[in-house]
């Protein structure tokens, strides 16, 4: 294609889709001007209702429930499938343990010192944010990436991302598995004790109780578990990666 | 705070042209991490921290993968 027609078919591109954005955005509401009645709703009923004052936890955790577990299984395939595509090949060879598992450069002082006073509170962070998913922003997903991050500075302070000769893989599938199941089994409970899926079964508690919410705070806990420990899982099959040498 | 929202959404146009402009991996790594702060300050000043502190979670976990890649990339070249 030569220049001239690239750029005829580029301007007839560029002139169809500019004239459907500003045909679009022309009935659009105007900025900051919300109209429609879904959000005014969840917003009066989400806390009288599940007594849980983050509304957004309320809406994905429990009114739109189903389609949540869908997220996290979608999670839970892209996390696999990194597992299966990163296998180690049959001529690729062991990756060395031990110092070999440490990070190919060597850390300056500032960045291991940051890294690892970072660690604690990015910990304690996580956790705070997993187990107040139902109160302030944040949630189950938030909390468990941040809790799956912080073995990342462990990494960037030069150590190795995992324990180097206990297989750490055992425990995180485990735990990935846990979190992905337990949400069903949560959902399920509903389903069995009142027809529902995910209808919710547990006392609501009082609102603004790090308790309240029902089911909530446990579906907070399961989805953090499983997206923690499959982000952990995805990082450390990358590092893996980088470790493997071809034979040929 | 509609003057911050107009700054900072501007600055969000920017850098996300500043991601597609710059072709060496490396550096675009680190140019989409600016990229995601403002967008999440962005959603910050509309009113949605919830969506804000997604955004900096996955931003931070994000990079690391691309620069894995990288290095395993790079080392196979030498």
């Amino acid at each position: 294609m030569t220049r001239r027609t690239r750029l005829i078919v580029f301007a007839v591109g560029a002139i169809g889709v500019g004239a459907a954005l500003i045909w679009g955005t022309a009935g659009a509401p105007p900025f900051g001007h919300y109209r429609g009645p879904y959000g005014d709703v969840f917003n009066r009923r989400a806390v009288p209702e599940r007594h849980a004052t983050n509304v957004i936890n309320a809406i994905t955790f429990d009114y739109r429930g189903i389609d949540t577990v869908g997220e996290e299984f979608i999670l839970f395939a892209a996390v696999m499938g990194v597992t299966v595509l990163l296998r180690r090949q049959r001529d690729e060879a062991t990756p060395r343990r031990g110092d070999g598992d440490r990070p190919p450069w060597r850390p300056s002082d500032a960045v291991r010192i940051a890294a690892l006073t970072l660690l604690a509170p990015a910990v304690l962070l996580g956790l705070y944010i997993v187990a107040h998913g139902t109160l302030t922003p944040g949630g189950g997903f938030q909390g468990g990436m941040i809790l799956g991050a912080a073995p990342l500075l462990v990494f960037l302070a030069g150590r190795t991302l995992l324990h180097p000769r206990r297989d750490p893989m055992g425990p995180l599938e485990f735990g990935e598995g846990l979190g992905a199941g337990g949400f069903v089994a949560i959902g399920m409970v509903g389903l069995i004790a009142t027809g529902a899926f995910l209808e919710n079964v547990w006392p609501l508690g009082r609102i603004g109780s790090i308790f309240s919410g029902g089911m909530l705070p446990f579906i907070n806990v399961a989805v953090g578990l499983e997206v923690g420990a499959g982000l952990v899982i995805a990082l450390y099959e990358f590092r893996e990666q980088t470790l493997l040498r071809g034979r040929g | 705070m509609i003057v911050l929202e107009a700054v900072v959404m501007g600055l969000v146009a920017f850098l996300g042209l500043a991601v597609v402009r710059t072709h060496d991996p490396l550096r675009q790594v680190v140019v989409l991490s600016l990229f995601g702060i403002g967008l999440a300050a962005l959603f910050l000043f509309l009113q949605a921290p919830d969506v804000a502190l997604s955004e900096v979670t996955v931003g931070l976990a994000y990079p690391v993968l691309v620069l894995l890649t990288l290095a395993k990339i790079r080392e196979r070249e030498r």
